[in-house]
C-alpha cells in the first residue's frame, strides 16, 4: 500500500453493541465528552445473544473494514445468559473464519459495561488504528464489486 | 445381508409394525443407490444393500411428505445413525415411533468413509451383518490438514476458486439430514439475508451460513461433498468446525446421546482469550 493511500484511507468500522451495557458505555463516553474516532458506526441490538454471525458477514459485504462485537461482561447480561451463549458461538465462528482465510483480526470482541465509557473510547481508538494499519479489507470487498445495489460503498 | 434386510422389511410391514420402510433401491452399476419407500410387503424385494448405499436416509425422516406416510422403519449405517441421535436431541424425530434397521458397514467408499469410527450402528432396533472393528485413524482428515498448513491468504484464494464454481443449487442443503428448517434462511427475502444469486458475494454468504448452522451439529457423513455437482469440498468447512468443537468442548455430535449439546448450553468457564 502506498503512503498516499495510507494517508487518505479512513477505516470504516461497524460496532454491533448490546442495548444494556456497551451502548450505555458509548453513551457515557459521549456525555463525558470523551473523544473517539468518528470511523465507527454503532448498531444497537438487544443483546450479544442476538448478534447473528450473518450480521458480521453483512457488514463486510457492505464495505466494513472491521467489525466490533461488544456486550455485557460475563455475569452481567440483562437476560442472564445471552452473552454466554454468544461467547460459545464466537469461539467456533472464529475457527470457521480461520479455515476460510478471513482475517480474524478484523472481527474484534469486547465486553464493555455501562460504566466503562473510558474503555469504549480506548477500544474504538485502538481498533481504528489497527485497522488503519491493516488497510482496507479489499479481499472481502472485492467479492462485491459490480453489484452496485447490494454493496454501494465497495463499488465507489 | 440384502436377503436378511428384505426379510426384515417384509416382516415389519406384514406385522403392521411400520407403514413404510425407507431403504436403498437398485441402480445402474456404479451409480449411487437411490432411496426407496416400501409400503407393501411384496415390494420388500426392491430393497438393496451394496457398496453404493452412500445416502444418509435420515434426511427423509423430517420431511412432511414422509411423515405423512405413518410410522417408518429406516435403514441406517453407523454414520447415518449419528444423525438420528442429533435429530432426536433436537426434537425432530420421535425415536419410539421409529424402527431403526442398522446395517453393519465396512465403508461404502473413500473419502466419505476415511477415519470412520462407527462401523456398527449402536442404537438400532436390529443390526444386520457384522463389521470389522474400526481402525484407529489419525486425528483430522488429511485434506483439512493440508489446507490449514497454508497461509490465510492462500486459504482465502483456495475458497475463492472453489466457491466460484457454486451454482447455488442447494444440493448440499437438501442432502443434509440436519438441514431440516422448513424455511431456510437462504430462501427468506424480507429482508434478504443471503444474496440469492450465484456470485462470489452470495456464494460466500451461503457457504459461511451453511457451515456455521451445522457447527457442533454436523455428524460428518460427508453427503454435502458427495452431492455437490461442482465438486466443492464442502465437508472441509464442517470438519474444521467439528475439530474445533471437539478441541474446545470435547463434544462429538451424535456419538453420545447423553452429552449436552454445545449450543443451547453454556458454561461460565468457556475460554475467552480472544475477548478483551
Amino acid at each position: 500500500m502506498s503512503e498516499a493511500i495510507a494517508m487518505s484511507f479512513e477505516p470504516k468500522i461497524i460496532a454491533y453493541v448490546c442495548n444494556w451495557c456497551t451502548y450505555l458505555g458509548a453513551d457515557l463516553a459521549g456525555t463525558n465528552r470523551l473523544e473517539y474516532p468518528p470511523n465507527v458506526r454503532i448498531l444497537r441490538l438487544p443483546c450479544t445473544g442476538r448478534i447473528d454471525f450473518n450480521l458480521i458477514v453483512k457488514a463486510f459485504e457492505m464495505g466494513a473494514d472491521a467489525v466490533l462485537v461488544s456486550g455485557c461482561h460475563p455475569g452481567d447480561c440483562h437476560y442472564t445468559a445471552g452473552n454466554y451463549h454468544a461467547r460459545r458461538r464466537w469461539m467456533l465462528f472464529r475457527s470457521l473464519l480461520e479455515t476460510l482465510g478471513i482475517e480474524t483480526e478484523r472481527v474484534q470482541f469486547t465486553w464493555i459495561s455501562a460504566a466503562e465509557g473510558k474503555k469504549f473510547q480506548q477500544v474504538i481508538a485502538e481498533i481504528t488504528e489497527k485497522t488503519r494499519a491493516l488497510g482496507p479489507y479489499t479481499a472481502y470487498q472485492g467479492l462485491c464489486v459490480g453489484q452496485a445495489s447490494a454493496c454501494p460503498e465497495a463499488t465507489k | 445381508m440384502t436377503e436378511r434386510l428384505r426379510q426384515t422389511a417384509r416382516r415389519l410391514l406384514e406385522e403392521g409394525k411400520v407403514k413404510v420402510v425407507i431403504g436403498y433401491g437398485a441402480s445402474r452399476p456404479s451409480a449411487a443407490a437411490p432411496p426407496v419407500f416400501i409400503t407393501r410387503p411384496d415390494d420388500a424385494g426392491k430393497l438393496e444393500w451394496n457398496d453404493r448405499c452412500f445416502a444418509n436416509l435420515a434426511v427423509y425422516l423430517t420431511r412432511k411428505e414422509v411423515k405423512a406416510l405413518g410410522k417408518a422403519a429406516v435403514v441406517v449405517k453407523g454414520c447415518d445413525e449419528r444423525a438420528l441421535v442429533v435429530l432426536e436431541k433436537e426434537s425432530q424425530v420421535d425415536r419410539s415411533a421409529l424402527y431403526v434397521i442398522g446395517m453393519a458397514c465396512d465403508g461404502v467408499g473413500a473419502p466419505k468413509c476415511a477415519g470412520c469410527q462407527v462401523h456398527l450402528p449402536r442404537f438400532a432396533d436390529e443390526v444386520i451383518g457384522e463389521a470389522a472393528p474400526p481402525v484407529a485413524a489419525e486425528p483430522g482428515p488429511n485434506g483439512l490438514k493440508r489446507l490449514m498448513a497454508r497461509s490465510p491468504a492462500e486459504r482465502w484464494a483456495f475458497w475463492n476458486t472453489e466457491f466460484a464454481r457454486c451454482v447455488k443449487c442447494y444440493a448440499c442443503r437438501q442432502v443434509c439430514p440436519l438441514c431440516y428448517c422448513e424455511r431456510c434462511i437462504a430462501d427468506k427475502n424480507r429482508p434478504v439475508v443471503i444474496d440469492t444469486s450465484a456470485t462470489p458475494k452470495g456464494n460466500f454468504a451461503w457457504h459461511i451460513t451453511r457451515a456455521f448452522h451445522l457447527a457442533a451439529r454436523c455428524i460428518g457423513c460427508g453427503e454435502c461433498t458427495r452431492a455437490c455437482p461442482a465438486g466443492i469440498p464442502l465437508g472441509l468447512l464442517n470438519q474444521s468446525l467439528a475439530q474445533a468443537t471437539e478441541a474446545k468442548f470435547g463434544y462429538r455430535p451424535g456419538m453420545d446421546p447423553q452429552a449436552e449439546p454445545v449450543f443451547g448450553a453454556w458454561s461460565p468457564t468457556d475460554k475467552e482469550d480472544f475477548i478483551r
